[in-house]
C-alpha cells in the first residue's frame, strides 16, 4: 500500500532531489521550445501592426513576459526562502538562492527592453513611468539578495538571513509599487500608456505564450543551477563522493 | 518595559560620551543638502522645487550613516549576547535600540531642517510640513534601517551592503515625505502623504522590530 | 503573411533596431545564463574529481 504512495518528501534531501532535477529538465526545456516558438510565431507573424506604434510595439512580447517573470521569480524565490527558513530545509534555501540570479536577469531585460521600447515611442531611454520605476526598485531588491548571501561565508546564515530579507523585501513590494503610482500619477501629466486598454486577441495570445516560455526558461536555468549548488554545498557528503561524474 | 527605558537611557549616555556621532549625521545633512544649490544654481524658484526630493534624500543618507553603529558596537563587546539570554523579550530591547538611534541620528535632523529649508526659500508653512513629514519619516529610517543592521551585523564589507539592502526599502517613506512638502507647496494640500506616512509608519513600528530581532538572532548564531 | 519580404521583416517598419535590440539582448541573456551555469557545473565536478583522487592516493600510501 505504501509503495503506491509517493512519498514526495523524499525529494526534500538534496540527495534524491538532485537526479529528479536532472531528468526534469530536459522536459522543462522542451516546453520552453514548444511555448517559444508559438509565442515567437504568433507575436511575428499573426499578430497585426499597431495602429499607433506601428512595428515597434513588438517589444511587448518580450518585455511584458520578461516584466511578469521578474514578479513572479521574487515571489517565488522569498517562498522558498520562507520555508527553507521556518522549516530548517536546506534545499528550499538552495532553490532560493539558484532562483535569484534569474530573477535579476528578468529585471535587467524587463528595463533595457523597456528602454528600447520608450525610446522610439516617447523620444527618450529612461521614462519614470510607475511600472519601470518598480521594476527598477525590484532589480535593486535581487541585487541586495545576492549580495548578501555573496557576503555571508556561513551558507546556513546566508540561507536565513537572505530569507529575512527576501520576505522583508515581498511585503515591500506592493508598497513600494503603489507609492511609485502615486508618485507618478501626481508628476506626469500626460499619463504614459505602456499597454493599452484594448488589445487584439492574436497580441494577448503572444505575450501569454511567450510568458509561459519564460516561466519554463525560468524553472529549466533554476533547476540547472540549483544542481551546481548542491554540488558545491554538499561536497563533503558520501553520496556525492560516489555520484558517477565525480568518483574515480 | 524599564529594561527597554534602561536600553534607551544606556544608549544615549554612550553617545553623549562621544557627541561626534550625532554630529557627524547632523554635519552630513547640512552639507548634503548645501552641496545641491552650489552644483544646480542659485534660482530660488528653482530651489524651492528640489528642496524637498534634495532635503528628504539628505536626511536618509544622514540616518543611514549611523545604522551600522546600532547594533556593531554591543556585538563587539559581547553586551548583544547578554541581551540576547536576558529575561527581557528581545524585542523590546531592539525596540530599545531603535528608539535611541532615532534620538541620536532622526530627532537632530528633524530639528535643524527648518534652518536648511529657509537656504532654499521655503515658507514657513512649508517647513511646518517638512518637520511634521521628517518627524514621521525619520523613526521608519531607523525602524528599516534596523533590519538591515541586524542582517549585516559583523558581514564584509557592511556599511556598503547596508546601505544596498536598505535605500531600495527606503523610497515609500522618501515618496510619501517628499510628496508631502511638494503636495503642500502647490497647494493641494499634504494630508493624504503625511496620512499614509503616518499609516506605514504604524505598519513598521508594529513588524520591523520583529523582523530585526529574527535577524539579531540569525546573525547571533 | 503580414510580411511582404525578409528585408521588410528586419526592417520592422523604421523600428528594426529597437525591436532586434531587445530580442536581441535576450537571445544573447538565454543563451549565455545556461552556458555561465553549464561552466559553474563543470568548475565544481572539476574540484570534486580532483579531490576524490587526492583522497584516493593518501589512502593508497597510507
Amino acid at each position: 500500500m505504501s509503495n503506491r504512495l509517493i512519498n514526495w518528501f523524499r525529494f526534500s534531501s538534496p540527495h534524491n532531489f538532485y537526479p529528479l532535477a536532472g531528468k526534469m529538465i530536459p522536459v522543462f526545456w522542451m516546453l520552453t521550445a514548444l511555448f517559444g516558438v508559438a509565442g515567437l510565431w504568433m507575436g511575428f507573424f499573426v499578430a497585426p501592426t499597431d495602429a499607433q506604434q506601428g512595428e515597434g510595439y513588438r517589444i511587448i512580447f518580450i518585455h511584458v513576459p520578461a516584466s511578469w517573470m521578474s514578479m513572479v521569480i521574487y515571489m517565488a524565490m522569498a517562498a522558498w526562502a520562507a520555508v527553507g527558513l521556518s522549516l530548517n530545509a536546506r534545499l528550499s534555501s538552495m532553490m532560493a538562492q539558484a532562483l535569484a540570479p534569474t530573477g535579476a536577469l528578468m529585471a535587467f531585460l524587463s528595463l533595457w527592453t523597456g528602454a528600447f521600447w520608450g525610446k522610439p515611442m516617447w523620444g527618450t531611454w529612461w521614462v519614470w513611468d510607475a511600472r519601470i520605476t518598480s521594476e527598477l526598485i525590484l532589480f535593486f531588491l535581487y541585487l541586495g539578495f545576492m549580495a548578501l548571501q555573496a557576503s555571508i561565508d556561513d551558507p546556513r546564515r546566508a540561507d536565513k538571513a537572505g530569507a529575512v530579507l527576501a520576505l522583508v523585501g515581498a511585503v515591500n513590494v506592493p508598497i513600494i509599487y503603489y507609492s511609485v503610482v502615486w508618485w507618478n500619477t501626481l508628476h506626469q501629466g500626460s499619463s504614459i500608456n505602456l499597454t493599452k486598454s484594448s488589445m487584439a486577441v492574436t497580441m494577448m495570445w503572444g505575450m501569454l505564450l511567450m510568458a509561459l516560455c519564460l516561466w519554463m526558461y525560468s524553472i529549466a536555468v533554476a533547476l540547472t543551477r540549483v544542481r551546481a549548488i548542491i554540488l558545491e554545498r554538499e561536497a563533503h557528503t558520501d553520496w556525492v563522493k560516489q555520484l558517477k561524474e565525480i568518483k574515480a | 518595559m524599564n529594561a527597554m527605558g534602561a536600553i534607551i537611557r544606556r544608549d544615549l549616555l554612550m553617545v553623549m560620551r562621544r557627541k561626534s556621532e550625532v554630529l557627524t549625521a547632523l554635519f552630513f545633512f547640512v552639507i548634503v543638502s548645501s552641496l545641491f544649490p552650489l552644483g544646480i544654481g542659485p534660482e530660488p524658484a528653482l530651489l524651492r522645487k528640489i528642496a524637498p526630493g534634495v532635503l528628504w534624500v539628505g536626511a536618509l543618507l544622514a540616518s543611514m550613516l549611523g545604522l551600522q553603529r546600532m547594533f556593531a558596537a554591543d556585538h563587539a563587546d559581547g553586551t548583544l549576547e547578554q541581551m540576547v539570554i536576558s529575561p527581557t523579550p528581545l524585542v523590546l530591547l531592539v525596540f530599545g535600540k531603535i528608539v535611541a538611534h532615532w534620538l541620536v541620528s532622526g530627532l537632530p535632523l528633524v530639528l535643524i531642517a527648518p534652518v536648511l529649508g529657509m537656504q532654499f526659500d521655503l515658507d514657513v508653512s512649508a517647513l511646518g510640513v517638512l518637520m511634521l513629514a521628517l518627524l514621521l519619516g525619520t523613526p521608519l529610517l531607523s525602524l528599516i534601517g534596523a533590519i538591515g543592521a541586524a542582517l549585516t551585523l559583523g558581514v564584509r564589507g557592511g556599511g556598503v551592503l547596508l546601505s544596498l539592502l536598505v535605500l531600495p526599502l527606503y523610497i515609500p517613506a522618501l515618496i510619501f515625505g517628499a510628496g508631502a512638502v511638494q503636495a503642500h507647496i502647490s497647494g493641494l494640500g499634504a494630508d493624504g502623504h503625511l496620512s499614509l506616512l503616518a499609516a506605514i509608519l504604524a505598519l513598521a513600528a508594529f513588524f520591523a522590530p520583529w523582523a530585526a530581532t529574527a535577524a539579531l538572532r540569525i546573525a547571533l548564531e | 503573411m503580414i510580411w511582404n519580404s525578409a528585408s521588410d521583416f528586419f526592417a520592422m517598419g523604421g523600428y528594426g533596431l529597437y525591436v532586434w535590440g531587445s530580442f536581441g539582448i535576450c537571445a544573447v541573456a538565454f543563451l549565455a545564463e545556461p552556458l555561465l551555469i553549464r561552466m559553474r557545473h563543470r568548475e565544481i565536478v572539476r574540484t570534486l574529481r580532483r579531490q576524490a583522487a587526492a583522497e584516493k592516493l593518501e589512502l593508497e600510501n597510507k
